[in-house]
């Protein structure tokens, strides 16, 4: 018998190099500056990018074949989810209201990004970094997709999912989502990595993700829930990438620490200043509840941001500047966004309502120490006045943060007494800002937060000289939200009507009894 | 350059005065965040604060139970974080007022809804 002869294979490591780093050169018939135009403006110094490698060495190979694997097996449970009339299912139409939500703010949030991401790879001139970079950009692509997908089951049977896209380019409350979205994507390479993979993925978005995979399954929701699953299963490694460009970053250079503690600044700020509607969404929206969001903060922002901030003191990096004040705030977010999106309710593309008396039992226990002196009374009042056919909105159009685009509902650490006000002059004008963190990246680069298209300025520039009665509802009837169909009170809504007379909601009553 | 930028970049205020029929006015009611944030509208700087007080802001806060309830002699005003004697037939431009200030109304003993400032 002949003897079989062993085919020589690399190992993972030096494969991994050989498909990435190795494959660098240096350009010479036009210099390196003139083909990476974008390298160097925002002042970080690299002196040998063959030191980044990515953690999990990651190629593109092993990354075609794992995402078609994942995308096998979820499509397998969408379908069946879909065919098997799952909607039906569900614990609650109310919940779908979640599902809108997700499918308003982030997946056309990641749309945006996916061409932040291309933008960097293309520019980064270390091939690694370029490599890890690019399936990034794939991957938030993949990830507004998926979830689109998933939510499209929603949308044959449910209002508020009809034009996502164009609400979230022009509808008033997404408006942080698209300047978050913005600001990443007009930023440099550099600051695109820790904006998104350090600042968010890193810090933050296992607070988004995490509760809600869990909460969705909960809630018989087996279409986003393992979309959620398998792009998290992305972000785990997305939270690998960022931090380790920040070490990379902070190890090449002293003189990238200050640079890049103002991005992570800036970033965990911005990403904190997503969250308001992760935290309604979870403490408010959703009909069977698992973790509240404080408790998800605790257990998914909090312990391991400090733990991760312990291992990166060595290298000068501190804790990012809002964390005392986003801390204190866990206490109160979802009940003053929640308290603001109720108000607004006529100007929304979701419903909203006052909870149930065990909901807000439920409240209470969660949050002992803020709900029943600070938010039950507001919502004892709707509840009264709803009861009573006399819904209450809000009048007016909503002050904004100059930089987050937030309206100005947050109040000051440790008194939630006092709303916070921050301004600043600049060029003989006054701008104003929901915070210190907010005023510090305005006053770092004003000229770019100058230009922002504030929902409510730009509603009163359109009807000069009209009157100004409903036009925040106005503004978004024009872009195609159906006033009364699309939001509103949940209690007598279309949504809640089909679901009834489909029977909705009768298999989790049952396996409750 | 005061931004991180690769050429020049500078840009002007995208919302200065001259972009609305009247100035901007922020206006808030501290304590009662059942409105849950201040409101933006233009007024001209020629409003007394008599008017305003008549005309805008009820229809702005009538719906609160606490409004009713405002003892107008005792209710302090500010213009942003700084409190100053309101002259009720004065404008608000001669009040220091310009384009994009914020009002802050303060009734004290009124503290919304049982107490909660909502």
């Amino acid at each position: 018998m002949d003897k079989r002869v062993e085919k020589k294979k690399l190992d993972i490591a030096k494969r991994y190099a050989a498909m990435t780093n190795d494959l660098h050169w240096d350009t010479s018939y036009q210099p390196m500056e003139k083909v990476f135009p974008f390298a160097r403006y925002e002042g970080i110094r690299i002196h040998d990018w063959q030191q980044w490698k990515d953690p999990l060495h990651m190629t593109t190979d092993v990354w075609w074949r794992q995402q078609g694997e994942k995308e096998r097996r979820l499509y397998a449970v969408m379908d069946a989810f879909a065919q098997n009339n799952g909607q039906i299912g569900i614990s609650d139409a109310r919940y779908v209201n979640a599902v809108k939500l997700i499918v308003q703010t982030f997946s056309p949030l990641k749309y945006t990004l996916h061409r932040a991401f291309a933008h960097a790879a293309r520019n980064l001139p270390g091939d690694a970094l370029r490599i890890a970079t690019q399936l990034q950009g794939a991957e938030e692509l993949r990830h507004s997709q998926l979830e689109q997908h998933a939510a499209s089951v929603y949308n044959k049977y449910f209002n508020g999912l009809h034009e996502t896209p164009r609400w979230f380019e022009q509808a008033w409350y997404l408006a942080p989502a698209k300047s978050f979205a913005e600001d990443a994507a007009s930023a440099g390479p550099f600051e695109l990595l820790v904006a998104i993979s350090f600042g968010f993925d890193s810090l933050l978005s296992d607070a988004l993700f995490v509760p809600f995979m869990s909460t969705a399954a909960h809630n018989g929701d087996l279409s986003l829930a393992p979309a959620s699953f398998s792009a998290h299963a992305d972000t785990a490694r997305h939270k690998a990438l960022g931090i380790s460009a920040v070490k990379f970053l902070l190890e090449q250079d002293t003189l990238n620490v200050a640079t890049v503690q103002r991005w992570v600044d800036k970033w965990f700020w911005r990403s904190f200043r997503l969250m308001p509607v992760v935290a309604m969404l979870q403490d408010y929206m959703v009909p069977k509840r698992i973790y509240s969001f404080r408790e998800g903060w605790d257990e998914f922002v909090e312990a391991p941001v400090n733990e991760l901030f312990a291992e990166l003191a060595p290298y000068g990096l501190k804790k990012p500047a809002g964390w005392a004040q986003a801390c204190d705030a866990k206490n109160h977010l979802s009940h003053q966004a929640w308290n603001a999106f109720y108000g607004y309710g006529d100007a929304l593309a979701f419903h909203t309502w006052v909870p149930e008396q065990e909901e807000l039992d439920w409240l209470e226990r969660k949050y002992p120490d803020t709900f029943e002196h600070w938010y039950r009374p507001r919502l004892a009042h709707y509840g009264q006045l709803e009861a009573a056919g006399q819904r209450y909105h809000n009048q007016g159009l909503p002050m904004q943060c100059q930089v987050c685009q937030q309206p100005m509902i947050f109040t000051e650490l440790g008194s939630p007494r006092w709303i916070a006000y921050r301004e600043t002059q600049h060029d003989d004008e006054t701008y104003h800002f929901c915070s210190d963190s907010c005023e510090t990246i305005f006053g770092n680069e004003p000229d770019k937060y100058v230009q922002s298209r504030l929902s409510s300025h730009e509603i009163i520039h359109a009807r000069r000289g009209e009157t100004l009665d409903g036009a925040l509802q106005a503004s978004i009837a024009q872009i195609g939200v159906v006033i009364g169909q699309d939001n509103g009170g949940f209690d007598g809504s279309v949504d809640q009507k089909n679901f009834e007379e489909w029977g909705g909601g009768q298999d989790m009553k049952e396996a409750q009894l | 350059m005061s931004v991180t930028a690769i050429g020049n970049y500078s840009h002007a205020s995208h919302d200065g005065a001259a972009r609305f029929s009247d100035p901007l006015l922020y206006i808030a009611w501290d304590e009662h965040m059942m409105f849950a944030a201040p409101v933006v509208l233009p007024l001209s700087l020629d409003t007394t604060l008599d008017q305003l007080q008549k005309k805008v802001l009820p229809k702005l806060y009538g719906e609160h139970p606490d409004f009713a309830r405002i003892d107008w002699s005792r209710a302090q005003w500010f213009r942003g974080s700084t409190m100053f004697t309101p002259k009720m037939e004065g404008t608000l431009a001669s009040q220091g007022f310009k384009h994009k200030s914020v009002l802050r109304l303060r009734t004290p003993g009124l503290e919304g809804l049982r107490g909660s400032c909502g």
